[in-house]
Order: C-alpha cells, then sequence, then structure tokens
C-alpha cells in the first residue's frame, strides 16, 4: 500500500511542521554526537574512551519513521525502542536533558548511567528500549494488552529493524496480538543492512509487511523514506488501533546515512551508496514541501535554532553532570 | 614460534579445523563477508566461501537449533553467538535439546556442536554487551564449558572442541581478545577439554581462577613476589566439568585459597570450586575459603565508574591476596 499525492496534500501544516522541527531537531542531535563520540578517542579509535564511552548507533537519515508515527502519539502510548533508539526517543518527547546525560554515564542520565545510550527508559513517556534485537516487541504487546485491560484507547508502538522480523519474539508477538485485537503497531525500519548483512540474505519475503497476511493483520509499506507517507500509513494504524480493530504492520524503507555503529568501516557497501542516499534527504525533501505550502521562512529558521537550542542545552547539562558514584552500581537492585 | 593475539589464535584454529575435516562449517550473524563483528571469524568466508561461513537472520534460538540439528545428521557445526549476551533466546535449544540429545536417546544419537561467544566486561559495553553468562549452562550437565585464557590454549582448547563429540560451549573475553598475545605453535595440537592448568608456580597462597582473571592474577603475583609472598596460580581453563584433582592438588599445596571471578559472586562457578576444595582438603586449609567476584547486581552497569567497582582488575586481586597472605 502507498499513499497518494491526493492524500499527502490531506495533511495540515501544522503536522508538517512539527515533523520537521523534529526532524531537524534528530538530526542536529546525531550529527553533535558524531562530533561529541571521537572526543578521546583519538589519535587510535578505541570505543572505550573518551567523553562516551562504549558503543553507539545514530539514527542519522531514519528520522521520518519516528516522527511520522509520533505525531499522531499521546504521552500515554507505549514505544519500544532498540540499540538504534535516538530518533525515537526524540520523537516521542523523551526528556533530553536526562536522556543525554544517560548516553554520557551521568548520575543525572535516566537510568542513573547505567545503561547508556541503547537503554533508555523514560516512563514519564512510556518509552524503553532494549539491547537484545527483538526483546522490544513482546513487551510493546503486554502495553497493548495493558491498555486494554484498562479500557484505555492507548496504543503501543514497536520499533525494530528490518533484521528483527526475523527472531521468533517477531512472529509469536504478532501471533497474540492478531488474536486477541490488540491496539498494536509494529513499525519495521528497513535501513537495508543488519549491521552488515543486506535484507536480501536474511529475508525471505521482499518487504515484512506481507507478514502480516500471515498473522490476518493489516500491512502498509512506506517507500522512499517519505515522512508524509509514514505519517498517512501511521494514521490510519493507530486510528485502527485506538478504535479496537486490531494491529499493524508498517515497514518503511528508510536510509542509515552511518555505520552500524561509530568505527564501523563499512566494507560490506559500496562506498558510493551514501552519498546517492543523501542527496534523497528526507528533511530537505520536507523543507521544500513546506515553503510550497507558502510557510514562512523565517519561521522555518526559527524553528531550527529552537531545536539545535534546545539539543545544545541537553549536551550541557549532561557535560555539566557527574559521574556516578562507583557503589552506586549496588542501587536499584530490589526496591528499597 | 609465533607470538599471536588470542583473537588471532581462535580464527586460526577455525581455519585448520576447516581445512582438516569438510564437515566443519561456521554460523552466526555478520561472520561471512564482514568476519564477525570483532573478526574471530576473518578470513575464513574468503577461503572457504558462503557455504561454511554462513551469515545468519538475527535469530539466536535458529542459530542454535539448525546448529544443533545439523551436528545430529552429521555434520561439526560452529555457532557464534555475537556476544554472550545475545545466547538467551538460544538457552532453551542449549540446555533442554543439546546438553539432552546423547542421554536421551540411549547413547545412539550425539551432538557434536561448538557454541561461541564473546564474554565479559571492561569496554564500556553496559546491561547487554559485557556479562558472563557460563554459570547459567554450568549447572547442566551435558554440556562442556570452556573459557581459555592465553592465545595457546585457545587455540588448542577450541581445535579439541570441534573434535569432541558432544556439545562444547567455548567462552571467549572479549577484552582479552587483543590485549593478550603469546606463543602459538604452528603445528596441529589439542589441549584436553576438562583440565586445568598450573599458570605460575608458588608455595604461600594459592589463586584458582579463568579467563581474562587468570592475567591480573599473574600481574598481581609478580608484585606480591617483590615481597616475598609466593602466589600459586591456577587456570581452570575447563569450568564445567571441574578438573577436581587439579583443584585439590592446589588448594592442598599452600592451604590458602583466593578464587577469582567476573561473574556475580553468588552462583558463580567459584561457588562449586569452593564445595570441592570444603570437601576434600579440611584439614589442609590454614585459612578460610576466600572469594573475589563482581558484585551481587543484575549487569554490569555502563558508567564508567560503576563499571570499574564492578570489574576485576590486578589491584583487587592484588589487594585480596595480601590480606590471604597475612591471615
Amino acid at each position: 500500500m502507498t499513499q497518494s499525492n491526493e492524500n499527502q496534500s490531506s495533511v495540515s501544516v501544522e503536522k508538517l511542521k512539527w515533523m520537521y522541527e523534529q526532524m531537524v531537531k534528530i538530526r542536529y542531535y546525531e550529527d553533535q554526537m558524531v562530533e561529541v563520540y571521537t572526543e578521546g578517542k583519538k589519535p587510535v579509535f578505541n570505543i572505550g574512551a573518551g567523553t562516551v564511552p562504549g558503543e553507539m548507533h545514530l539514527s542519522t537519515g531514519q528520522e521520518p519513521a519516528a516522527v511520522g508515527i509520533g505525531a499522531h502519539l499521546k504521552k500515554e502510548d507505549t514505544v519500544t525502542s532498540p540499540h538504534r533508539p535516538h530518533h525515537h526517543a526524540i520523537a516521542k518527547g523523551v526528556d533530553l536533558k536526562r536522556m543525554t546525560a544517560e548516553i554520557f554515564g551521568k548520575e543525572t542520565g535516566l537510568g542513573k548511567g547505567k545503561g547508556g545510550h541503547m537503554h533508555l527508559f523514560d516512563p514519564e513517556v512510556k518509552f524503553a528500549c532494549s539491547g537484545i534485537v527483538a526483546a522490544g516487541i513482546p513487551h510493546a504487546v503486554g502495553a497493548a494488552m495493558a491498555a486494554k485491560m484498562k479500557g484505555k484507547d492507548w496504543v503501543a508502538v514497536a520499533f525494530i529493524g528490518e533484521g528483527a522480523a526475523n527472531a521468533g519474539a517477531f512472529h509469536e508477538s504478532l501471533n497474540l496480538a492478531a488474536l486477541w485485537n490488540l491496539p498494536l503497531i509494529v513499525v519495521v525500519e528497513d535501513n537495508a543492512y543488519g549491521i552488515s548483512v543486506p535484507k536480501k540474505s536474511s529475508t525471505s519475503v521482499d518487504s515484512n509487511d506481507k507478514r502480516a497476511d500471515a498473522y490476518g493483520i493489516a500491512g502498509a509499506y512506506v517507500k522512499d523514506n517519505d515522512p508524509i507517507a509514514m505519517y498517512l500509513a501511521a494514521e490510519e494504524a493507530v486510528s485502527r488501533a485506538r478504535n479496537g480493530q486490531g494491529p499493524t504492520i508498517i515497514e518503511i524503507e528508510t536510509y542509515r546515512y552511518l555505520g552500524h555503529f561509530q568505527g564501523d568501516p563499512e566494507l560490506y557497501r559500496d562506498k558510493a551508496e551514501v552519498p546517492g542516499l543523501r542527496e534523497l534527504d528526507p528533511i530537505v525533501k520536507l523543507k521544500e514541501k513546506l515553503i510550497e505550502k507558502s510557510t514562512d521562512e523565517k519561521e522555518l529558521d526559527e524553528m531550527e535554532e529552537r531545536a539545535k537550542q534546545e539539543v545544545d542545552e541537553a549536551y550541557q547539562f549532561a557535560r555539566d553532570s557527574n559521574f556516578p558514584a562507583p557503589e552506586a552500581a549496588l542501587e536499584d537492585v530490589f526496591t528499597s | 614460534m609465533p607470538v599471536m593475539s588470542y583473537i588471532n589464535a581462535i580464527t586460526l584454529a577455525m581455519k585448520e579445523e576447516m581445512e582438516r575435516d569438510e564437515k566443519v562449517f561456521v554460523l552466526g550473524e555478520d561472520v561471512g563477508k564482514k568476519g564477525g563483528v570483532f573478526k574471530a571469524t576473518a578470513g575464513l568466508y574468503d577461503q572457504f566461501g558462503e557455504n561454511r561461513v554462513i551469515d545468519t537472520p538475527l535469530a539466536e534460538s535458529a542459530i542454535a537449533g539448525v546448529g544443533i540439528g545439523a551436528a545430529m545428521y552429521g555434520m561439526k557445526p560452529i555457532a557464534e553467538f555475537q556476544f554472550a549476551d545475545f545466547i538467551m533466546p538460544a538457552v532453551n535449544q542449549i540446555i533442554s535439546e543439546a546438553s539432552r540429545i546423547r542421554y536421551r536417546s540411549n547413547n545412539d544419537w550425539s551432538c557434536p556442536i561448538v557454541f561461541r561467544a564473546p564474554f565479559g566486561g571492561g569496554v564500556h559495553g553496559a546491561l547487554y554487551h559485557s556479562q558472563s553468562v557460563e554459570a547459567v549452562f554450568a549447572n547442566q550437565p551435558g554440556l562442556k564449558i570452556v573459557i581459555p585464557s592465553t592465545p595457546y590454549d585457545a587455540k588448542g582448547l577450541l581445535k579439541a572442541a570441534v573434535r569432541d563429540p558432544d556439545p562444547v560451549m567455548f567462552f571467549e573475553h572479549k577484552r582479552a581478545y587483543r590485549l593478550i598475545k603469546g606463543e602459538v605453535p604452528e603445528d596441529d595440537y589439542t589441549v584436553e577439554i576438562g583440565k586445568a592448568d598450573v599458570k605460575r608456580e608458588g608455595e604461600d597462597i594459592t589463586v584458582i581462577t579463568y579467563g581474562l582473571a587468570v592475567h591480573f592474577a599473574l600481574q598481581a603475583a609478580e608484585r606480591l613476589a617483590e615481597d616475598g609472598i609466593s602466589v600459586h596460580v591456577l587456570d581452570l581453563r575447563t569450568i564445567y566439568p571441574l578438573d577436581k584433582e587439579a583443584i585439590i592438588e592446589a588448594a592442598k599445596k599452600t592451604g590458602k585459597v583466593l578464587l577469582v571471578t567476573e561473574d556475580n559472586k553468588e552462583g558463580s562457578i567459584i561457588g562449586e570450586v569452593a564445595a570441592i576444595i570444603a570437601e576434600n582438603c579440611l584439614f589442609d586449609l590454614d585459612a578460610p575459603i576466600q572469594r573475589l567476584a563482581g558484585p551481587d547486581v543484575p549487569a554490569m552497569p555502563y558508567a564508567p565508574t560503576m563499571e570499574k567497582f564492578f570489574m576485576i582488575n590486578p589491584d583487587k586481586v592484588e589487594k585480596a591476596m595480601r590480606d590471604l597472605a597475612e591471615f
């Protein structure tokens, strides 16, 4: 299923602006992280050294999936996210300062420095991660089940990469969500590679929305990393879920501009691939669309400035925060 | 004799076994063209091709289960889990299936598979890229569990694991991959599974450990030697089945025993080592058995301060050794 141009023009300018500002914020956040991440890792690259020690999986280029669905979500809706979570977190409204502090391993972080960038948890906006591929899908099913049991119209969204759609947890979860008619949306971000392995070498179907037939649920496919098409597919899916009409799988063709992790030599893909992808940049295209719709360029500039300021403040907050005391490692095992 | 890193010794063992026996093949996530995320399978795809170095989907249960099936029907798979932390979806296949195949089939079937996985912390991997998971499997007779500390042992034990007629779990400390270097013979050799190894002879206290902590113990032992304290270091190498004879001999030799693991203290394999010593060495001990281990928290935390608190290091081992020597 793809969206027609006619449908595309039905999206309000306000929603387009919201998506644009979020995408700019996500992109700027990740661009800053590219810089910060290299601090202390020179001259010899060492993942475990520097301001942000540990692995780093950035979402640059994958903004449309997060904002297209984020535009329809309420604070009470659940999002689960995998090891590449920054865009999902930002679009869900996770506290940016505490998120950044967590990525820096600081005591003011969402998890007081225990988790790092793959393990962001913000109960305020019902956002959770797991560093284990596919582990978050059943949790989203559980959240959808809880919403239904409580009689609420809340929905649950599980973001996964295309690689996770081959894990048992994907199939077990979708069968249950379909069987129990739960308000679940699984968003498969197809960025073409599971680390190094291309989708065609790991997946028996060309797109995972086709697997919806196996569970008797709705499927939608969004091509060209298009945020507006994602918005429209998500609108249908969220509406279906809120109205008790069951789960949806949305697969979006998206692009990973950077390596699987920062420092990835990317020997598995053609060097010419990424510059080609960047020419199709969804942020540029959405900005053109907004200008076409007579949005004042000054207003767009202000949105960009606002987003950047928020990000800059979050990074400064993280830098200014302290590391946790070593003995804090012993805390939070059981309730105290 | 060539000097090589721990990870290169592991790669060499797989290469030699694949050359020796065409039934040996490798499967796992990104093991093919990429050569694995740590490069443990580097070069194997180019040498042996895509039918023997197989990139799998991200489905650990299938990696284990399909490997088990291939092993039962005549192949010799080496299944790589990208991180030991990722093994959990495969635990059902490994514990409920692989470990029981010989027992449940009246010895008619066997399951000659090797499950390889990098484990351990010290690389800021946080909650899902740092754990020691060996104790999960060490309570499951039917599995052999090998954790080498040196390149020499890594090559010899991995070759032995591939040739073993039963399932072997082979855990490689990821921090050791490039940190630890040593001499490795070019010729074909194996190291017997189930045999511990004295890594340093000493008279005053005994340290029993495995994996990266062996090197911490050896470094600390050097420091104590400067003060005239002689430390005996036993490297378990195989943690299931444990080499009881070697453990008892090492404990009796000095009468003062320090057990070290990076795993959480409670329920770890060193508790079993302590029980063996307690059962067999009561009248030989001059001090209570001491344990140095990670704290009892669910996973290794991310922040550098807390990770350092969790990890074993030579200073912590040295302090524990000195306390024991003075007892």
